[in-house]
């Protein structure tokens, strides 16, 4: 094996060598090489953000008809780490009267529960922090954290508008995780396991985007929601409510949250890729599980180029209507694909893959249309509740100067 | 002791500890998020004696669904508890005895048990978790538990929904 | 391995805590939590037994399924028990259990 193959593999030989040429036993080399991987790889993500901040802003930027960041280095690579120093240095401010414990715990769980996802992405043929065999069950339960962090920093910071962000961060995260967990359930379905690798190893016949392309629509819009971006950011909708959950915090809690959104929109992306992309599967990749993070983090840009394609175009939802979204479109359709899918996953047998695929495909276009059909229907019927106050008078846009005389 | 063992007992430790809390503290909040720690320590235990599985589904069922639901509730009707007087009936201690009761009763039960002293077997095999899923939809197994749990959960979720949904027009 | 009367005693210990919980909280919301507390010892002893009795055996799986069903009953517990709070709280404004007393004659 040279060090090219595998150059992970390598590096670990060579500290667990040396560890034992210490004289150190078994169980301590294993903890302590399983940290410093940990350490390592959790550093490698968070400072992967520094320069995804940059990326984000420039591309929105470039979809607003801006420039984005343009002042420090090159193409203004170096703003985020401008803006880190600035967030690094300033005054840490608890407020008067909040709760103190919740208030700080909040951001560390909320960074916290993005981060511990990475441990079950797999990177390459033996690059993963864990296969767990119930990696996609993980990947739920660990969401749970990042909730608990948003609804105690509303509730901890005694404020008004803090509260109804957590408010409504909690009700859209609790109920987008139904469809969400249930469109996880069709790559399990399809692979016959829960461990991240081993529905990346099953998807070498065919990416699972193929063969259930709803599912992972919905899974995108899921995950979407569950980060509360736009046009899901309603948490944070500016104009109603301020800045949300946090609008108390500051200096480096502040950015800790500002962090932990841009790792959750990453990591929906690795996810999306993983799940449904084929992960690091492509040429060579297993021989050379390098070239696995390579293909990965390829996929994954795709993705979230999609998700800041979506943020630059769409306009924010009303909660009414999100809620609505959720409950009568997105969990009712992920639950007939979920049935119809297992039964025609099980009707036609694995050898006959293009079969398959077709019938696959045909399901999930009906689908498609009967729920198009549904929801036009019954858009007609839904009345539209115009909520307007009694006609005010409204600001000329001419200038005044020019009307004399008519009082406005 | 191996590590194992002073492992469990410190989990168990910081578990039983926080569920104290969870019954003594005198604001609602702190008492649920020291639930949640108590519940990721039961988690931990169960991680300790080999059912990975069943640790996921502690953290995602309860920190990430009841640990929810209840700081929820609590925010809804926190009005009402701005946690001002005692949180405790008049008679805690009779309720205090009677744990300590139970408790003891437990304990003596249990110790004097003859396979109180059974040591582990084997550890589970690794497909324990096909095993567990074919064995839930076996006619022959447990299916009948799996269905009766499945319409369980229903019959909540409608009663749930009914019960908290607001009647308009006076009073139900 | 962790001796299994350390396990028993845990359990029984959470139980009796969260037993304590019931009978002696005035908050509807946390005699709930203290009912969590309790099927959580419930299903740390059903898992224990199945550890040291039947974890490679051949009916390995009939300790898990008690462990899913309680669960679930946590579960929906919780969800119905949190919507009548919610709704007795909506009518009465309290949360008090000793408040809740129009049944008494």
């Amino acid at each position: 094996m040279s060090f090219w193959t595998d150059p992970i593999a390598i590096i670990e030989n060579l500290i667990s060598g040396w560890l034992a040429g210490l004289g150190m036993g078994e169980g301590w080399i294993t903890f302590i090489l399983a940290f410093l991987g940990a350490a390592v790889y959790a550093l490698v993500v968070m400072l992967f953000v520094v320069l995804l901040i940059w990326v984000e802003r420039k591309i929105l930027g470039r979809f607003q008809d801006r420039l984005g960041p343009n002042r420090i280095g090159p193409w203004g690579i170096f703003q985020t780490i401008a803006d880190m120093l600035k967030i690094f240095t300033k005054e840490y401010i608890t407020p008067n009267g909040v709760d103190k414990v919740p208030y700080n715990l909040a951001p560390m769980l909320a960074v916290a529960g993005v981060l511990a996802v990475w441990a079950v992405i797999p990177l390459g043929a033996t690059i993963f922090g864990a296969n767990l065999n119930v990696g996609v069950l993980y990947v739920v339960a660990i969401g749970a954290l990042g909730e608990l962090g948003i609804i105690l920093a509303g509730w901890s910071s005694r404020n008004k508008y803090a509260t109804l962000g957590g408010f409504r961060a909690v009700a859209l995260l609790v109920s987008y995780e139904v469809p969400l967990v249930v469109t996880l359930l069709i790559p399990v379905l399809f692979s016959g396991s829960m461990g991240m690798n081993d529905i990346v190893f099953a998807q070498k016949s065919m990416w699972y985007i193929v063969l259930a392309p709803v599912a992972a629509l919905i899974f995108l819009i899921t995950s979407i929601a569950e980060n509360g971006r736009a046009p899901f950011d309603l948490t944070e909708a500016d104009s109603e409510i301020v800045a949300g959950f946090n609008v108390e915090y500051s200096g480096l809690k502040f950015g800790m949250y500002y962090v932990a959104d841009f790792m959750h929109t990453f990591t929906i992306a690795f996810l999306f890729a993983t799940l449904w992309l084929g992960g690091w599967l492509g040429p060579w990749a297993e021989k050379y599980p390098m070239l696995g993070i390579f293909y990965t983090t390829f996929k994954a840009w795709f993705i979230y180029f999609t998700i800041l394609w979506l943020r630059g175009s769409l306009p924010r939802f009303r909660i009414d209507q999100m809620i609505n979204l959720n409950w009568k479109v997105l969990t009712p359709l992920a639950l007939v694909m979920l049935m119809l899918t297992a039964v025609v996953n099980h009707l036609i047998p694995a050898g006959m893959l293009v079969v398959r695929i077709l019938a696959l495909l045909a399901l999930n276009g009906a689908l498609l249309f009967v729920t198009g059909k549904l929801l036009d229907r019954f858009a007609g019927q839904t009345k539209r509740v115009v909520v307007a106050l009694e006609p005010r008078p409204v600001a000329r846009p001419e200038p005044v100067a020019t009307e004399s005389g008519t009082g406005v | 002791m191996t590590a194992l063992q002073i492992i469990f007992l410190f989990v168990a430790a910081v578990t039983l500890a926080s569920a104290v809390m969870v019954v003594s503290a005198r604001r609602m909040m702190h008492a649920a998020l020291w639930l949640v720690l108590s519940l990721a320590g039961v988690a931990v235990i169960f991680a300790l004696l080999d059912a990975g599985f069943f640790t996921v589904v502690q953290v995602l069922v309860y920190i990430g669904a009841i640990a929810i639901l209840i700081i929820f509730a609590i925010m809804l009707t926190r009005k009402a508890m701005e946690d001002v007087g005692p949180q405790l009936n008049r008679g805690w201690w009779l309720a205090a005895l009677a744990a300590v009761g139970v408790f003891a009763g437990l304990a003596v039960v249990l110790v004097s048990w003859p396979g109180v002293n059974a040591s582990a077997g084997a550890g589970p095999d690794a497909n324990l978790i096909v095993t567990f899923g074919k064995d839930l939809v076996d006619p022959h197994k447990f299916v009948m538990p799996f269905e009766v749990a499945s319409v369980m959960l229903l019959a909540a979720l409608i009663g749930a929904i009914y019960v908290s949904v607001e009647h308009k027009g006076g009073q139900k | 391995m962790i001796p299994l009367p350390w396990l028993l005693v845990f359990a029984a210990a959470l139980f009796c805590i969260g037993l304590f919980g019931v009978l002696a909280r005035k908050n509807l919301v946390a005699i709930l939590m203290g009912v969590e507390l309790m099927l959580n010892a419930v299903n740390v002893n059903l898992i224990a037994f199945w550890r040291y009795f039947s974890a490679a055996g051949e009916d390995s799986t009939r300790a898990w399924t008690f462990v899913a069903v309680v669960l679930v009953a946590a579960a929906a517990e919780a969800a119905v028990g949190l919507a009548l709070i919610i709704s007795v709280y909506r009518r009465r404004k309290t949360v008090v259990a000793d408040e809740l007393n129009l049944m008494k004659g």
